[in-house]
């Protein structure tokens, strides 16, 4: 017996040593949220290298990687937060940090993973590489849109209290709160590609409010203020999602809330700065890297559709229709593909964005989120 | 207390992905809330039926909670409010 224990140990050992070694920068995790598992993709042979379970309750679950893109951090629904380890994909860390949670950041030196929660409401500061708890920022509200911001400095929104909230963890036990009026029922935020501006959607009325965070002093105002003025809104029957928003040109693009409309604001001026009609209410508008092209999914009953601007001429040069409730797109790392879920046909299709022609398809169980390793390098995502 | 028909078996199915996937979006999938309070039994267990109902179909104005009456009948959301109420089925697939 140990012998060939020892023998069999001894080739498990050689097999190990003998794997290839691989960087990460072409690894990513689709959430496949029905079974509370993640698959780990490989965006350059297109393929499902493994999948990973016991992740808990992942519907709405959301994705931050370490700097090194070797470990994805999946925050659940249920307020679970794990660390997965894409290279030995395993679960290298899990703990259990909230009744309800629904997202969560992480900090610019990487040391930092915080999530954002709602129930209890408020934010919790964690050590990214243990994630022991570090301190907490208690809300009494449900929190949205959390987002990093350079300086270890967090901004997230308050739905319940229609404020924003900037947090400064540059001592991590001991965070300091800045606290802005923003206007009703803040549904999520973003903030721009340099992690200056910061925005909050509101969903009480119309507009969205705008916090420069490098003159934090000068407060929160509200931008885009008219769009729907006089017009009935039609029933909002899913929040759109700012995060993995769009900014091209010199505009950015935002799904107007309860239309069937884009919106663009002048990134100088913030002002208006034209509306394109779309097939549904806008969930996701994303911009591949380049800024060439914007890709805009859509809540139900129209999630079928998927849209394609191009943001030279502003017209619609491509409407999809890959597959039953696409939840979620993401682009490869320089954009020539886009990777789409679709869940109730529990397929994730790639296609090409040049030639619109699908590439591949791959089996996934009721996938939501994709997510891949190039997000690690971007403020706010 | 007079019920609409039930939905057929084919439409409950239908009900019972809506509401896991598409009332889960804001009250999440479990039904354990999110944007939107708990559904559990627990969560419903001393409110009033009819005002569920209503809350279904007609949305609550003023808040998140959106009206479905072009997609769920009245019947429909009975039976939804109803099954709600006594612990709401799993998919099967
Ligand atoms: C866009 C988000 C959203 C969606 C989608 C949604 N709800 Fe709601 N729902 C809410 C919010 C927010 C409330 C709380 C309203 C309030 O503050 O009174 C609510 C309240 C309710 C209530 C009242 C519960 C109580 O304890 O009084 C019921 C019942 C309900 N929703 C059922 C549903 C059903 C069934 C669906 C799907 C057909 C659904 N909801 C989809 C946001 C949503």
């Amino acid at each position: 017996m140990k012998p060939l224990f020892a023998l069999l140990s001894a080739l498990l050992l050689s097999a190990c040593a003998q794997a290839p070694l691989r960087g990460t920068g072409d690894l990513g995790v689709i959430i496949e949220r029905a079974t509370g598992r993640v698959a780990i993709v490989d965006t350059t042979a297109k393929s499902i290298l493994a999948r990973v379970e016991g992740l808990g309750d992942l519907s709405h679950a959301s994705v931050v990687f370490a700097r090194d893109g070797r470990y994805a951090y999946v925050f659940g629904r249920d307020g679970g937060l794990t660390k997965v380890d894409l290279l030995l994909a395993r679960i290298d860390r899990r703990v259990m940090q909230a009744g309800n949670s629904i997202g969560g950041a992480i900090s610019q030196d990487g040391r930092l993973v915080v999530a954002q929660n709602y129930q209890p409401g408020g934010i919790k500061v964690f050590d990214a590489s243990t994630l022991e708890l570090l301190s907490e920022v208690p809300a009494q509200s449900k929190v949205v849109g959390l987002v990093d911001l350079p300086g270890q400095r967090f901004a997230y929104a308050l739905f319940d209290k229609g404020e924003i909230w900037v947090s400064d963890l540059s001592d991590p036990r001991l965070p300091a709160t800045q606290k802005f009026p923003a206007g009703q029922q803040p549904y999520d935020g973003l903030v721009t590609p340099d992690g200056r501006h910061y925005m909050a959607g509101l969903f009480g009325e119309d507009g969205i409010a705008l916090l420069d965070t490098w003159r934090p002093e000068l407060g929160a105002k509200k931008i885009l203020q008219h769009y729907g003025k006089g017009q009935e809104k039609l029933p909002v029957f899913k929040m759109p999602h700012l995060r993995g928003w769009a900014v091209a040109g010199g505009k950015a693009y935002l799904p107007a809330i309860g239309r069937h409309e884009v919106l663009l604001v002048d990134t100088t001026t913030w002002k208006e700065a034209g509306r394109v009609k779309v097939k549904g209410q806008p969930v996701f508008v994303m911009a591949r890297p380049d800024g060439r092209q914007v890709w805009v999914n859509f809540a139900f009953p129209d999630n079928g559709w998927v849209q394609v601007i191009d943001t030279l001429s502003g017209q619609i040069v491509q409407t999809l229709a890959p597959g039953k409730a696409i939840l979620h797109m993401e682009f490869t790392p320089r954009g020539e593909h886009v990777w789409l879920s679709a869940r109730d046909d529990n397929l994730v299709s790639i296609y090409d964005t040049q030639s619109f022609a699908r590439l591949a398809t791959l089996p996934a169980d009721s996938p939501s989120g994709i997510f891949f390793t190039s997000r690690a390098a971007r403020t706010g995502f | 207390m007079v019920h609409a028909a039930d939905p057929d078996a084919a439409r409950q199915g239908e009900l019972i992905r809506l509401v896991r996937q598409d009332c889960g979006s804001c009250h999440g999938m479990n039904l354990t809330g999110g944007l939107g309070m708990p559904l559990t039994p627990d969560a419903l267990r001393d409110k009033p039926f009819e005002s569920l109902v209503a809350t279904v179909v007609y949305g609550r104005p003023g808040t998140a909670m959106p009206p479905w009456k072009t997609i769920i009948s009245e019947g429909d959301a009975e039976w939804i409010v109803r099954r709600l109420m006594q612990g709401f089925p799993v998919e099967t697939r």
